[in-house]
């Protein structure tokens, strides 16, 4: 029983929605406020983010960095295009591995659904190609989850 | 459930940042060696050896269309996508699911400690 839908759109969207059992402003103010975001925007088990610098107005800069004791570090930056507490923000954002991918534009959503919240995120990657390559790297992390578990079988 | 495939050929295989990303273009539809060829600065010779790596690997298939051999991922490779959607969903998750418990412990901090709210809760 998985609350999470996660899909592709078309050639250049991913589309993520998730339910949250708290109000629109409760799950707006976690995207937003720096603080906050530092203690659940972690990723897979074992990575910390260090730096968590988040200027939520329209134009505003964030810098997020991660980092792993194994598997080093990586950060993204992005600006802040539209927000309009508590209901929808638009950013685009960068990942530097170290090289810059290219932006990902993002539209958040938080509409109030029965005692709490729907969020819907939907990224647009500039064209097929980039969201391919995202697709690309990613498989590595998951090749990597084949090995582990080959490895419990032999 | 791997049906033709060679589990080490096709580890290997897809150990190549060039060959992830021919599986991922294909992951998007059939393609012409041509159109795999485009969006990297190697030649098509070899692009053409990457594809037979592939195919020997049993993560791509080459279909027959006049003088055109288009490729398409071959099941394993089907799965083996499948799987990076999988991850990439498992790393949202674990977010999320560390939210929810930050936003009950806010919830909970606003009810034991009503002063120090900073915006008002519905």
């Amino acid at each position: 029983m998985s609350k999470l839908t996660l899909k592709n759109e078309g050639d250049t969207h991913i589309i993520v929605t998730r339910h949250f059992a708290a109000s629109p402003e409760a799950v707006y103010r976690a995207h937003t406020d720096a603080k906050l975001i530092q203690k659940w925007l972690l990723g897979p088990e074992g990575w910390t983010m260090p730096v968590c610098i988040n200027d939520a107005r329209p134009g505003g800069k964030f810098r997020y960095e991660w980092a792993h004791s194994k598997k080093g570090s990586f950060h993204i930056t992005g600006e802040y295009l539209e927000l309009q507490p508590y209901s929808r923000i638009v950013h685009v954002e960068r990942m530097f591995l170290p090289d810059p991918t290219p932006d990902n534009h993002v539209e958040t959503r938080f509409e109030p659904n029965g005692a709490g919240t729907l969020m819907t995120m939907r990224m647009t990657l500039p064209d097929a190609q980039t969201r391919s390559a995202m697709l690309s790297s990613g498989m590595e992390h998951g090749m990597e989850a084949s090995y582990v578990r080959l490895e419990g079988m032999i | 459930m791997y049906g033709e495939l060679n589990l080490d050929a096709a580890f290997s295989a897809m150990a190549d940042p060039t060959r992830r990303a021919i599986l991922a273009r294909l992951a998007s539809g059939e393609a012409t060696v041509n159109e795999l060829a485009e969006p990297f600065e190697i030649s098509q010779p070899a692009i053409s050896q990457h594809l037979k790596v592939l195919e020997d690997a049993g993560l791509i298939v080459r279909r027959v269309d006049g003088t055109k051999r288009p490729r398409r991922l071959a099941k394993p490779a089907i799965e083996a996508m499948d799987q990076w959607l999988a991850m990439l969903r498992k790393a949202f998750e674990k977010n999320y699911d560390r939210l929810d418990a930050l936003l009950a412990t806010e919830a909970h901090e606003k009810t034991e400690h009503p002063k120090r709210k900073r915006g008002k809760i519905r």
